[in-house]
């Protein structure tokens, strides 16, 4: 098992979450410096590599003229530092009791993935499906080719990686829960095709507490069902959509993320600084925001042992998933050709993705129960609520912008509430 | 990407069909979405990164060249600059060849969708019944 999961399964075992920022950084030193305050923090944590956004697209000679000149990049040029580099930063600060992930966002990663394994990194992230459709225009088969020849090296690697599905975080929000569980579990079932033995599922925290501990569930679930043998584990992302903008409301994001990972039985957390919204977090910050989530999960745990946990809302989330895998798996002989297939036919669809291998023809809403449901379903087999109120009324410029900021209203509230109630005193 | 999402559904708010090229089109995928049959009654670009002001001038440059697209109406709109309030931007823009820039850099997001709202109505009565729009991100 690689260092990454060993790490993740012991906390697990011993009832800690497991929590980790995302960073990165151009210079070397500052790399280093960050990744030793995270593994110095007050927190079960492991460390984050994320890479810039010229290495992201292939652009080393611009990541290597801003390192030359000293321009501040927004992440870690790992290709222009150099697997020898990279090697001896890890070996520096890295171990089996603080792994390290690098994080990328790249649709065809394979210069990336050569450079990992030549410099030995423990574990990384992404997807054929999830690093393509909602950032760019490579086409999906090319991606997913791509990704198969990714999957393959990191397989054979002396120490195989492990690699985490970034399917469950599709455009950050306004995803319907089901699709992003559908999309998890099949980049999952993708990588482990390709080799993989050691893979994480991920999910990102939507707008409705019971609704995410829904979709947990049948995360964990259907991945039990569809990838035996492997080594898996789930990671939660703090909420990824517009972000509150008062420091109590953060926090409150923020602490929402911790208990649904706790009660979820989640593993690992991606954890967001308040300041994340705004500018690229200090390293404190991060620590500190990692030392926070550390005590919310702490108190959440203790909590579960005096009362009852939220219970889960039951709205078929389970079963949704679930046709919607069987779906798109009756469409290949592999599963690579499969999530391609399923969207050229639209049976996978992410509604608002505008890539061109996305049929766009579903569409999602923040229904009046305050959670995420189908207004189209396009070519999905999925259900539109007979009972839907919110459906009627249609899908217009104006309550698209009150659905993107739904979790930032709800949080902020409090806090300016509370002035207009200080200022009329 | 959400910007492009929001100027679909506003745009057939009001009535238009509209094609959506997605994020950072090349010039090449703008320019040829514009021609014969499928030319549209209106471009409209938006862009939220702050190089607007550099891809815009590229790309409407590249535009006016074109005899087949000299005169197609086009429009930039969106976080235009990262410098925040510059006149000369917009002016730069403007001789270059767009019809109209709303730069949010500018003003608040408000006004500026407000003024693009006012393009849009005055534009209706002109224009024929049917009118696909393009809303894209060069690149």
């Amino acid at each position: 098992m690689p260092r990454f999961a060993h790490f993740v399964r012991t906390a697990a075992a011993a009832g800690r979450l497991v929590v980790q920022p995302r960073m990165g950084f151009g210079e070397l030193a500052r790399m280093r410096a960050g990744l030793s305050a995270v593994r110095g923090c007050r927190a079960t944590s492991v460390g984050t590599i994320t890479l810039d956004s010229y290495t992201r697209v292939g652009d080393h000679a611009s990541a290597r003229r801003a390192l030359r000149e000293g321009a501040e990049l927004n992440g870690f040029p790992l290709l222009a530092h150099g697997a020898g580099a990279v090697r001896d930063l890890l070996r520096e600060v890295s171990g089996p009791d603080f792994p390290v992930q690098v994080r990328h966002g790249s649709p065809l990663p394979l210069d990336l993935f050569r450079t990992m394994v030549a410099a030995g990194v423990d574990a990384t992230e992404g997807g054929p499906v999830s690093y393509c459709l909602p950032y760019g225009r490579v086409p999906l088969p090319e991606a997913t080719d791509n990704w198969a020849r990714c999957s393959e090296l990191a397989a054979g690697a002396p120490d195989p990686m492990h690699l985490e599905t970034f399917g469950g975080c599709m455009l950050g929000q306004l995803c319907p829960p089901s699709l992003l569980v559908a999309l998890s579990v099949l980049e999952a079932m993708f990588f482990h095709d390709h080799g993989l033995n050691s893979i994480s599922l991920s999910y990102a925290q939507q707008v409705h507490l019971g609704q995410d501990l829904e979709a947990l569930a049948a995360l964990r679930r259907l991945a039990a069902e569809h990838l035996p043998g492997v080594d898996w584990h789930v990671t939660l992302y703090t909420y990824m959509g517009v972000f509150p903008r008062t420091p109590i409301g953060s926090y409150r994001l923020v602490e929402d993320s911790v208990r649904l990972a706790v009660h979820s039985g989640t593993e690992r957390l991606i954890v967001k600084t308040p300041a994340e919204a705004r500018r690229i977090p200090a390293i404190e910050e991060n620590a500190e925001a990692l030392e926070f989530a550390d005590a919310v999960a702490r108190q959440a745990a203790a909590d579960c042992a005096v009362t009852k946990c939220p219970p889960p809302t039951d709205t078929g989330l389970l079963t949704e998933a679930r046709t919607l895998i069987g779906a798109t798996l009756e469409l290949g002989r592999t599963v690579g050709s499969a999530l391609v297939t399923a969207f050229a036919r639209g049976v996978l669809d992410v509604p608002f993705c505008l890539h061109r291998d996305n049929a766009g023809a579903a569409r999602a809403v923040i229904d009046e129960r305050g959670m995420l449901s189908w207004s189209k379903a396009g070519g999905m087999p999925v259900t539109i609520r007979d009972t839907d109120t919110a459906r009627t009324s249609p899908l217009t410029a104006d309550r698209l912008t009150t659905m993107l900021a739904y979790n930032e209203r709800r949080y902020d509230r409090e806090d300016l509430v509370g002035s207009l109630l200080r200022s009329a005193a | 990407m959400w910007n492009l999402v929001y100027l679909q559904l506003l745009l057939e708010e009001s009535g238009h069909e509209v094609t959506n090229l997605g994020v950072c089109p090349p010039d090449g995928t703008v320019m040829d979405a514009c021609r014969g049959a499928d030319r549209p009654d209106l471009l409209v670009l938006s862009t939220v990164n702050g190089h607007g002001h550099l891809d815009g001038l590229r790309l409407i440059r590249a535009l006016r060249r074109d005899p087949e697209l000299a005169a197609l109406p086009v429009v930039i709109g969106g976080k235009l600059g990262v410098r925040g309030a510059d006149a000369e931007e917009s002016r730069r823009l403007l001789d270059a060849g767009f019809d109209a820039v709303f730069n949010e850099s500018e003003q608040p997001a408000g006004r500026t969708l407000a003024a693009f709202g006012d393009y849009l109505a005055g534009l209706a009565p002109a224009a024929a019944a049917r009118e696909p729009l393009v809303a894209g991100v060069p690149r």
